[in-house]
């Protein structure tokens, strides 16, 4: 599997020839961040009518969940690409999401959605954050300690993984009382237009400070991609450095899904378009632009859905239709590429 | 003396293929029958099998009788009709197509089939329930014929992918079908059929399973050549098997069993998985052999569950989707995770 990734890379290096290798400000950042813009400006402004005092309050809030859930999907994905050496693998497929919709609903369960944390929210979203980190630690190792383990009974595993947090989530939103059923419900939709945000401020501040660190450790990523024998060869601490890894794609996977709820295909779709526009492997370019590519394609989504073509809870369903071809494209790819 | 040795060698193995399927089969049947009737005195209206013998005896009418006829009998009925069949559709999928992993709803069948079902009933809500599974069924053979395609581009290797595909394009389906039931409101249509449920049961509104029961039935008598369809495209040549033929039957077969399922009670995953996979452990892929034992232990475990879902929150019931989802799940990744059989030497270093 690595022999896509490093396939890549060499021969970029070889035409190319970049004098400075780990450059940040490179053609596609640089269009992409313009982009970006355009479509943050696009959102704010299209049909507004002049009622700026209710549209930009209103508007930017939106913006910057979108903002956010856009940064941490791009991220973790790419970290987990990063860390599998495997450019098909996200997250979600796995069945992340799938179990912090789980966590969600067991806590609901167990402490009934009016409880202790009604007040303190925050706790309550520090206490789901730490519950993800370790059942995301388990489930990674269950995954991932067999040696003889192929790619499609990986992928196949963390699928079916995914069903059975979902049948089980919804097993116990039977089993609470109807009210808490309504919520529970929602959790495991994922919806973009009605997002939730009474946790904005510690999400941002989750992403600030998650991004600081991933920004300090992009070196070393470079390195791991590489694989596991030369990464642990070339000086890096693979276990400690997978763990910190692990915990990072852990916090932001968990903040996405409280936004949006859980969506399966975004990482997938936006690391694949990133990794066709990037003109090199180094996680330097490629992390900044998976954030502004995965921003462009919620907010100029969204801008569009909502307000040119009118159909505003279209943009998860497109989402998922388009990664699902995009999943099978690259399957289908790497099997004619082994063949040939 | 070497002949004597290896003959003992191989003599314990050899019992445990040849598990007697009679034995197996009276088990399956004595567990059924005592499900069944757990199934028929379990519920929320007042019911007893006194009250019914009085009123049978007595040649009156009786609230009871009425309860049996009408409500009970069609959903114990119902549930081992689709139990059953879809156990058969997956197990005969999974020979022809050499591939112990796939189910009717990993072949894109059932998602199709809500397709169809949310296209008819968009643009021609006043066809009858006969009219309504027809056009689903031929989305669902739609649906598996492209499916068909794709897979054959995949490498004869890793059985696994072709699973994998199959959840992904069925899904690729559920957000198109999504995406029209939202655009049309229609969405509440559509989780009903999605999610699998017996509780609108009633008599009158699942007569069209008996359907499946017949295609099961068609089936079980080509079930010789269905396996010899199993054994490779040259077997079946020398044979003089007609392999086009058989697998258009197949597919016609899965397509309508998991349509009609899909129409009636709406959408179960994993039976056709997980049945198969236990029987064909036990007994082998001779499918006239395994068959009967398949739709029993089918029609048993289906029942099972909806026992489970209708009395672990009684009075209120969790839908059979949801249970079969949890066990189902757990079953499948039991057989994914489960440590691989020791390989004989040859295979060592490969």
């Amino acid at each position: 599997m690595t022999a896509i990734f490093s396939a890549k890379h060499s021969s970029s290096a070889q035409t190319d020839a970049d004098p400075q290798p780990s450059a940040v400000w490179t053609k596609p950042v640089c269009l992409s961040l313009l982009l970006a813009v355009v479509s943050c400006v696009l959102f704010i402004s299209l049909n507004a009518h002049g009622n700026w005092d209710f549209v930009i309050p209103f508007r930017s809030q939106k913006l910057i969940a979108l903002m956010i859930v856009g940064y941490s999907i791009g991220v973790s994905t790419l970290l987990f690409q990063s860390l599998t050496h495997n450019p098909i693998l996200t997250p979600s497929l796995l069945g992340f999401d799938a179990l912090y919709v789980l966590i969600q609903s067991v806590l609901i369960y167990f402490l009934g959605t009016v409880n202790i944390f009604t007040h303190q929210p925050l706790l309550k979203f520090g206490l789901e954050l730490l519950l993800m980190v370790g059942a995301s630690l388990l489930l990674f190792r269950l995954l991932f300690t067999r040696s003889e383990q192929s790619l499609s009974r990986l992928i196949l595993v963390g699928i079916v993984f995914g069903v059975l947090f979902r049948s089980l989530s919804n097993l116990v939103a039977r089993l609470i009382s109807p009210e808490d059923f309504v919520i529970v419900q929602a959790l495991s939709f994922a919806q973009f237009n009605t997002i939730n945000t009474t946790m904005m401020w510690v999400s941002l501040a989750v992403c600030a400070i998650s991004a600081v660190f991933v920004w300090r450790w992009r070196y070393q990523i470079d390195v791991l991609l590489l694989g596991r024998n030369y990464a642990i060869n070339l000086g890096i601490d693979y276990q400690a450095l997978t763990l910190k890894l692990l915990v990072i794609i852990a916090l932001l996977v968990a903040t996405a899904t409280s936004f949006v709820g859980p969506v399966i295909f975004l990482g997938l779709l936006v690391c694949a378009l990133t990794n066709r526009i990037s003109r090199s492997m180094y996680h330097s370019e490629r992390l900044v632009l998976v954030s502004l590519v995965s921003i462009i394609c919620l907010v100029l989504g969204q801008a569009l859905f909502e307000q040119v073509l009118g159909m505003a809870g279209v943009l998860a369903v497109v989402i998922e239709l388009l990664g699902g071809i995009v999943f099978i494209a690259l399957i289908l790819k790497q099997y004619r590429k082994q063949l040939a | 003396m070497p002949i004597s040795s290896t003959a003992t060698y191989i003599k314990p193995s050899k019992p445990k293929t040849k598990r007697s399927p009679l034995l197996l089969n009276a088990l399956s049947m004595l567990l059924l029958a005592l499900l069944i009737l757990m199934s028929l005195s379990l519920g929320v209206a007042d019911f007893s099998w006194s009250g019914l013998w009085q009123a049978i005896t007595q040649q009156s009418q009786s609230d009871d009788l009425q309860l049996l006829l009408v409500s009970r009998l069609p959903r114990t009925v119902a549930i081992i009709l689709t139990g059953a069949s879809l156990s058969v559709a997956g197990m005969i999928l999974q020979v022809v197509l050499k591939n112990r992993f796939v189910d009717p709803s990993m072949v894109g069948a059932t998602q199709s089939a809500g397709l169809g079902l949310l296209l008819i009933s968009l643009y021609f809500p006043a066809s009858t329930l006969l009219g309504k599974m027809l056009f689903a069924t031929l989305c669902a053979i739609a649906g598996m014929f492209v499916f068909m395609r794709l897979i054959k581009y995949l490498p004869a290797t890793d059985i696994l992918m072709v699973p994998l595909v199959g959840i992904v394009f069925g899904g690729i389906i559920e957000a198109v079908t999504t995406f029209m039931a939202f655009q049309t409101e229609s969405l509440q249509m559509l989780s009903i059929w999605r999610f699998g449920d017996f509780s609108s049961v009633l008599a009158g509104r699942y007569e069209l399973l008996y359907l499946t029961g017949g295609l099961a039935f068609i089936a079980y008598l080509l079930a010789d050549k269905l396996t010899i369809v199993g054994l490779g495209d040259a077997i079946a040549t020398n044979l003089g098997v007609n392999k086009q033929s058989l697998i258009w039957f197949v597919i016609l077969t899965v397509a309508m069993i998991s349509s009609v399922v899909v129409v009636t009670v709406g959408a179960i995953p994993f039976v056709g998985l997980v049945v198969p996979n236990i029987i064909s452990r036990m007994m082998g892929d001779r499918l006239r052999r395994s068959l009967p034992a398949v739709a029993l232990l089918g029609a048993s475990m289906v029942l099972l569950c909806d026992i489970i879902g209708r009395s672990i929150n009684y009075p209120f019931e969790i839908p059979i989707a949801t249970v079969f989802g949890v066990f189902g799940a757990a079953i499948f990744l039991w057989l994914l995770l489960r440590k691989p059989k020791p390989q004989p030497p040859i295979n060592e270093g490969t």
